[in-house]
This record gives structure tokens, sequence and C-alpha cells, in this order.
């Protein structure tokens, strides 16, 4: 298994270099991080100008500038290349993109996989019942919140949460945080109260992302179950005289949540996109503001900071299917 | 010996003889449309959706035509109303006609959709299809693209475009998201053309001298034309969520022109004061994309030649 899974990183590392490197020759072309300088009024120096470019590396071709940031070999001075743990200088003044994006990562974490686990939970239970009793009212209910849930658009439903949440604080004594991932004093608290106050921090926006999320898994694994149900096996089991219950547990839902387990692995993806809308709106310090606030600034490297750790995370996501692949599905193996 | 009873004995050539009255009941003729078109009948949420669906296509283009004011800013238009005869949908504090908005914003917003679905379609079929049917090496350069172009979130990429071609239009939102929406698509097809081309059929067409191209267009892409319209209905879904999702995040379509996911934006501070300027935008991506979805499963019932004629 471990030759399997060491196969799998080979073939993906030449996937994210080149993920990588189309990224960067887009947000390269996209626009020029001096802009604001050139045109600055009062005009700034031209030696101003040439220095900041330089720090930069915008003096140098798209080409060499992608080598260095992915080696760091070559006349630099040291604060470059990601295979040397080095971020590369920001636009954003004297931002130091590595630190960032770690105080960041962990906030965006929390969210993406409590909202992705939630998600999955709601979805299998919600199929497997939409799928035992099918035709019925519940499943009908259930069909059509799903479709809902799909149709929904992500910041549309984070504002409506927020704002129910607000209301719910002021008229039902609730206490939910309606603004960033922790409150201002959380650096002064300690055990308990720092817990609770990440909870109540969490929970509005995990729900708009678990309610968006969990909708197109939940009518897989309605599908899922259903072909299972009706299978040859399933029938002999119940024929064996098996009570209900092991028929379900061990042979129909041990089945039914393999096609699942794929799509757990583009829910962790489909979450990061819907990370970016939902700390917009509950105004996150995450990694999702800080995309759109480094796309603003024609930010190069910070963008690639971005790919970078999202591209480890979807990437280990499917690793982590395939392998569970293998947990279910005994034919499977890996050598 | 009796003579056998032969019923065409003494007809010409030509003629037929009229079927027996029990035989006429069991075999109507339908052509395979006819199947099609009575299937989705069948499906009541589909039919509704798709009237629905098309009341609203009314609605954004053709209600402009009638339709007194438009989405833009009126001095004769009062201050922040609530809905009423005059303003069905409210106005804006700065005087302009939610619903003229409205419909201008459906009308972008669903441009946008179905450019989308065209490209993404046309672009993930003939990407698939390709490889597909080539297989090999070709196959496994062309899906390790589709790999790239799926570990990049698909955010990143239009946001990054939409930052580069600023003062975004309709038609270039649209360009973007559909130049890297075509991923799922051709994996779908892909799927497909890798049984279908080890069919019979497709050897008959090369024996008749087909080439690969003859093959690839006429024989193989028309056989996966079912998923591929039902796919285009996902496709359309979801590209009018991203759509809006841009213009919300300020990468999309620009003022003064204005799309649904736009308006929602503006309105996201007016929930309880003035909900008018929330809910009835959001009310519309939903039921488009609601619509939407159900007539492609109503499409997908329809087009799967194994369904039976009668629905459960």
């Amino acid at each position: 298994m471990l030759v399997y899974v060491l196969r799998r990183l080979v073939v993906t590392i030449p996937v994210l270099i080149a993920a990588t490197f189309f990224t960067f020759v887009l947000v390269d072309v996209s626009g020029d991080p001096l802009q604001e300088l050139r045109f600055a009024v009062p005009p700034v120096p031209e030696e101003t100008i040439q220095a900041r470019a330089e720090q930069l590396y915008l003096d140098r071709p798209t080409i060499e500038r992608y080598w260095l940031w992915l080696t760091g070999v070559g006349n630099t001075r040291g604060d470059i290349g990601i295979l040397q743990g080095k971020w590369g200088p920001s636009t954003q003044g004297a931002m130091d993109i590595g630190q960032e994006i770690s105080e960041r990562f962990i906030i965006t974490l929390r969210l993406v996989g409590a909202a992705t686990l939630f998600a999955l939970g709601l979805a299998v239970v919600t199929g497997v019942i939409s799928a035992v009793k099918q035709y019925s009212i519940t499943d009908n209910v259930l069909t059509f919140f799903g479709f809902l849930g799909l149709a929904m658009p992500t910041f549309w439903l984070a504002a409506l949460i927020k704002e129910a949440g607000i209301w719910a604080n002021q008229n039902l004594g609730t206490n939910f945080a309606t603004i960033g991932a922790t409150s201002p004093l959380y650096y002064r608290m300690e055990g308990w109260e720092a817990f609770m106050d990440v909870v109540l921090h969490l929970v509005l926006p995990t729900l708009t992302l678990m309610l968006t999320g969990y909708a197109a898994i939940s009518r897989y694994q309605r599908a899922s179950m259903l072909e299972v149900l009706n299978s040859d096996y399933i029938r002999l089991a119940r024929a064996k005289g098996l009570r209900n219950r092991v028929v379900m547990r061990r042979h129909a839902l041990r089945t039914a949540l393999i096609p699942v387990v794929t799509l757990a692995a583009l829910t962790v993806s489909a979450a990061l996109t819907g990370a970016v809308i939902t700390e917009t709106v509950f105004r996150w310090r995450g990694l999702g503001t800080f995309l759109t606030q480094s796309i603003a600034e024609y930010d190069a490297f910070a963008v690639m900071a971005f790919l970078v750790i999202s591209g480890v995370l979807v990437v280990g996501a499917n690793l982590v299917a395939d392998l569970l692949y293998g947990v279910l599905d005994p034919r499977i193996r890996y050598d | 010996m009796t003579e056998l009873e032969r019923p065409d004995v003494g007809l010409e050539a030509g003629q037929t003889l009229a079927p027996r009255s029990a035989e006429a009941i069991t075999t109507e003729e339908r052509t395979q449309l006819q199947m099609i078109v009575k299937r989705f009948l069948r499906h009541k949420v589909a039919v509704a959706s798709l009237v629905m669906f098309v009341l609203i296509v009314l609605f954004a283009f053709a209600g402009p035509l009638v339709w007194k004011y438009d989405h833009t800013i009126n001095r004769q238009i009062p201050s922040d109303q609530p809905p009423s005869w005059d303003h069905p949908f409210g106005t804006t504090r700065a005087g302009q006609d939610v619903m003229g908005q409205v419909m201008r914003g459906t009308q972008q917003t669903l441009k946008v959709g179905f450019l989308v679905a065209l490209l993404a379609t046309g672009i993930g079929a003939t990407w698939g299809a390709i490889a597909g049917f080539y297989r090999g090496r070709v196959d496994a350069i062309m899906m390790r693209i589709v790999d790239v172009i799926i570990v990049i979130p698909i955010l990143v990429v239009v946001l990054v475009l939409a930052g580069f071609t600023r003062g975004t239009t309709w038609f270039s939102v649209a360009l973007i998201i559909g130049l890297f929406g075509w991923t799922s698509t051709a994996r779908v097809v892909r799927g497909m053309v890798l049984s279908l081309r080890e069919q019979e059929f497709v050897e008959a067409s090369r024996a008749m001298g087909a080439g690969d191209g003859r093959i690839i267009f006429r024989h193989l892409l028309p056989n996966t034309a079912g998923v591929i319209i039902v796919d285009a209905t996902l496709v359309i879904a979801s590209a009018i969520l991203v759509e809006a999702a841009l213009s919300f995040l300020g990468f999309g379509i620009q003022i003064p022109d204005t799309s649904l996911g736009l308006l929602i934006q503006n309105a996201q501070t007016a929930v309880f004061t003035r909900p008018w300027l929330f809910y009835i935008p959001g009310f519309f991506v939903i039921l488009i994309v609601l619509t939407i979805n159900f007539i492609g499963d109503g499409l997908r019932d329809a087009l799967d030649p194994r369904q039976q004629m009668v629905r459960r």
C-alpha cells in the first residue's frame, strides 16, 4: 500500500507543477502590481519603482520568475523558492506570505473540516432514508430540500444565515458570532473559554457551507443505495433470514458508500471554493479572503501560496478517498 | 390437404394489408422523439419546471420591451419604496425600479448560462471523445490536462482572469467560465466513448471506409447526446451560480450593467430594513437553477432508453 501511495504522489507532482505554472502565468499577465506606484500623484522617483521591481523579481522574465518561485536556485536574496519552504516576496507592503498563510490556514481548516464532516454525515443519513423509503412523503420532502440546496447561491444563503443569527441574538438571547473567526480578545482566552469562542464563531459559517454542500452527495447516496437495495445479494441476505438492521448496515450501506467516497474528495475542493465566499460574508481572516485580497493586489506569489495549499489539500483528500475504497470494498487491492 | 391461408395472396406489389384489430392496438408506431416527449411529459415536476423556465425567459427578454422602467437610475422613481402597484418589486435608495433591475439581471444571468453551456459542452464533448477514441498516450496526456484544470479551483482561475479583464461584460464572464468549466463533461463523455468504441457499429463504419473524424463526430458523439444534454443542464445551473458568486465578489459584471449576483451583493445589509432588495433577486436565482435542475432530471429519465414507458 505504501508503494501505491508513493506512486500516486509521484503522478500528482507533474499535475501540481503544471497547475502552478499555468496559474503563475495567468496572474503574471493579469496586471501590473506597480501600476499604483507608476501613476502615483505626486510622482514616485524612477529609482524607487526600479528598486521595488527588483525586490519583487519583476525585472526578470516570467519563466525565470516561475523557476525562482519553484526552486529558489539562481541569483536571489534567499527569500524565494517554494521547494526550500520560502514563499517569495509579497506586493502587499511588508506582508510575510508564509506567516500570513500559516495563521489563516488553521482558521480556514476549521471551517472546511467542520463543513465537510457535517455535510457528509447529513448527506449519508438523508440519502439512505430517501432510498429506503423511496417515493414516500419523507423521500419527496428530502429530495425537494436537496434540490433547493443545489440551487441556493452560497453567498445568498450566507447573508441570510448571518442576518438570521443576528435576529436570533437580539430576540432569542442566543450568542452566535457573526463577524470574524474569533473574538478580538481571543488571544487572551484559555481552555474552555477559547474553545467555546471558536465554536460560536464556527456555527453559522459551517451551517452555510454544510447546507450548500450536502445536497449533491445526498442525491448520489440515494441513487447508489437504491441500486444496492435492488440487487440480488440483498435479496439473498433477506432470504437467509438476517435481521433488517444487519442487512442494511453490513450488506447495503457498506457497498452503497463506495461511490460516495469519491464525492467526499470533491466536497473538500467545493468547500474551499465555498469558503472564499463564506469568509467574505462573515468577515473571516482566512485563506479565502487572503485569495481575493491577493488577486486584487496582483500579488502573484500570494495567489500561488493559496494554490499550493488548496492543491495539496485536494490531492490529499483524493488520496484518502482512494485508500478508503480499499477499506469499504475488499475486492480492491493496492499492490 | 387444406391449403394454408396466405393473407397476402392477391395483393398488388407494394400494397399492404390492414393490420388486424388486435395488432393495431399493441403496435402503435412511435418515433424516437415521440417516445422521448411522452416520457418527459410523464415527469410532472419537470414539465412544470419547463413552463416556469419559459416564463422566466420571457420575463427576462420580452419584459424589458413592455415594462416602463429599466435598470438605470430614474429621477421620477421614488427612493426606497416597498413593493406597490407602480413598482411591484419595490425601488432602491438611488431610485431604480427593482423589477426593471431584476429583468435585466435575469437576462444577463441567462445569457451567461447559455453561452457557458454551449462552450463547455462543445469543448468537453470533443475533448472527451477524442481522448476516449484514441486511448493510450493521447488519452493520458489529454486527461492529465483535465486533472491540471481540476486541481486549480475554478474560482481562482475565474477571479484572476476576471481581474485581468476589468470592466467585465456578460460576454467575457461567460467566456472565462466556459473555457474552464468543461472538465466534468469531458470525463463523462470519455467514459462513454471508451465503451462505445468497442461496439460493432464502429467496426462496421470503419469497414465501410469511414475515417477517425467521421467515426468520432458522426457515430460516437451522437450516441452520447443524451448524457451531454443532461450534463448541459447541470453546466448551466452551476455557471449561473458561479457568475452570481463572481458578481458578488466584485469580479463579475460591473455597474452600470447589472446581474442577479450584483443585486444581491448591493442588498446584503438590507435583509431586515428593505427585504425586497435581498429576497427577490435571490429568489430568482434559486428559481432559475431549481427549474433547470428539474428539467435536467426529467430529460435524464426521458432520454434513457432503458426507462420503461410506465413511471412508477
